[in-house]
């Protein structure tokens, strides 16, 4: 019986495995004739994209889809760290007891609905204020933002929460402050799972279509502030995949490939760097 | 040993967590440059005395202490810079809790929340500091390696070498060899007995043979009340209250 479960288990997480190969398998064989085809620098940074034309240039997106992440990461980290901080460390466990369910409902909100209300509220107050279309990668980012909370503080939480009290009692023995202690013996003991936060927010942050689609403002072009609409490699799938055809649906899916690896070496870079032992 | 005035002086402090009481009026003077030990069956509030010492208990919401603690004549309530006064009283915990950095920084750590230190320094503070916890021998090849490697044992006394780089001027112990081989008890007790010319100490124990062994003074105490304190020979010889024979000769506990 137990050799008949575990041969079960067995098989289902190969053929978990094994869904994540087929699809791969697909993209690459989809994808990569094109890049070969047009060269991959021609691909990767090439800044001209005219599908019509032939010219298959996703620097733009590559940027975009970079800008927007690391603008997302700039805004969500120090916020959401800073939020598990208190939940975690300083406030009364009522309050943790209202205010962490109620963020993670954050991660419960459609994210067309963090579109529409960016594109509604967020995009006029940047035109009219900072200038620019307002459709632009701040207001992406600021949305972006949001959306990683959820993901970023309560998996910080839960590693603040999992360094062992001792530490803090050990720190604050020897005359460290509150905050002496959570800055040199939580923050550090917690690096790898307030890390493994920061790179599932990313993953998201990267990943998302929809919202960005609705307020990046998918200009094709290389942007030169932080006020410029953006393309992202995400939005580029699924602006154009309607009526993608021949050369320009394989270069749609060249896209994803890079998406792929983009996404493969960002987790493994934070990965690497959070199993690093102080 | 010539101050007449004691380094420590505790007078009808009563704890309570919550309605429950941890500790019922104690009073008692802490001498200079005594190791005093305390002993006591469970829940007789010798940690929650600890505790009050270096003023942990006031993060325990449910904790109220009345009473006062002197040290040096000052009454440690009324003390502002509550970090100073735990530098000044330094606190030994029953688990080795080593903070997980390396050996070096594990013992500079207290000394690095208030200043930087220069490297030569900080080499000198560590050696001095490891051979007083007798820790020195068995790990100079590997002071940039995890604390976290080390045993027990040698955990424990990382953690005494920790609390004497901030040079503290008393250093409580709850517990500390609960969990230690007899190796490295015994080299935990010779630390204490050498660090006796400049440090005035408390050990609260439940091994009543290690009272015995490096107490001066000892102190009873049973259900949050002071039952006794005297002179170690003297409590493990002739106590004058029948309770504490009981306990010490191992009638109960």
């Amino acid at each position: 019986m137990d050799k008949l479960v575990s041969r079960l288990l067995l098989l289902a997480a190969c053929s978990s495995a094994a869904i994540l190969a087929l699809i791969a398998l697909f993209i690459f064989k989809e994808g990569v004739p094109i890049m070969a085809r047009s060269g991959l620098g021609a691909f990767l940074l090439g800044r001209d994209w005219s599908p019509l034309q032939g010219q298959f240039g996703i620097l733009p997106f590559i940027i975009g889809s970079l800008c927007i992440t690391l603008g997302a990461l700039l805004i969500g980290v120090p916020l959401g760290v800073a939020c598990a901080v208190y939940l975690a460390e300083f406030s009364s466990p009522r309050w943790v007891n209202i205010l962490k369910p109620a963020i993670e409902l954050l991660a419960g909100i459609p994210s067309v609905v963090y579109g529409f209300l960016g594109v509604m509220w967020l995009a006029p107050l940047i035109r009219i204020r900072l200038g620019g279309p307002g459709l632009s990668i701040l207001a992406a980012s600021c949305v972006l933002a949001i959306m990683t909370l959820p993901t970023i503080v309560s998996i910080s939480i839960d590693a603040l929460q999992a360094v062992p009290k001792s530490y803090k009692q050990g720190s604050l023995a020897l005359g460290a402050t509150e905050w002496q202690t959570v800055w040199r013996v939580l923050f550090p003991a917690a690096r790898a799972g307030i890390l493994a936060g920061v790179i599932l927010g990313m993953g998201r942050a990267i990943g998302e279509t929809m919202a960005v689609i609705m307020i990046s403002g998918n200009s094709t072009a290389i942007p030169h502030s932080a006020l410029d609409s953006v393309r992202t490699l995400t939005a580029n799938i699924a602006i154009e995949m309607g009526y993608a055809t021949g050369e320009h649906r394989q270069a749609l899916f060249a896209t994803g490939v890079i998406l792929f690896f983009f996404i493969m070496i960002l987790n493994g870079a934070a990965l690497r760097f959070a199993r690093r032992k102080f | 040993m010539t101050q007449s005035n004691p380094k420590i002086e505790v007078k009808e402090l009563t704890i309570l967590f919550g309605a429950t009481p941890a500790l019922n009026g104690v009073s008692f003077d802490v001498r200079h440059q005594e190791i005093l030990a305390v002993i006591g069956p469970a829940n007789s509030g010798k940690s929650s005395l600890l505790l009050a010492l270096n003023r942990m208990l006031s993060r325990i919401h449910e904790a109220s202490v009345t009473g006062s603690i002197l040290l040096d004549g000052r009454d440690i309530g009324n003390i502002e810079d509550v970090e100073d006064l735990r530098r000044r009283v330094g606190m030994v915990y029953a688990m080795p809790i080593a903070l997980p950095m390396t050996i070096r920084e594990n013992v500079l750590f207290g000394i690095r929340l208030k200043r930087t230190i220069r490297k030569n320094e900080g080499d000198t503070i560590v050696e001095s500091t490891l051979r007083s916890s007798f820790l020195w021998d068995e790990v100079k090849d590997r002071l940039d390696t995890s604390a976290l490697n080390l045993s027990g044992g040698q955990q424990q006394r990382l953690c005494l070498a920790r609390t004497l780089a901030v040079g503290p001027e008393v250093i409580l112990y709850d517990e500390p060899c609960s969990g230690l081989d007899p190796i490295s008890t015994a080299k935990v007790e010779e630390a204490m007995k050498e660090l006796k010319t400049a440090h005035t100490q408390i050990l609260v124990t439940n091994n009543t043979k290690q009272a015995a062994r490096v107490g001066d003074r000892t102190a009873f105490l049973l259900m949050g009340e002071l039952v006794e304190i005297d002179d170690t020979d003297k409590i493990f010889t002739f106590p004058s209250d029948p309770r504490t024979e009981q306990y010490v000769t191992g009638k109960f506990g």
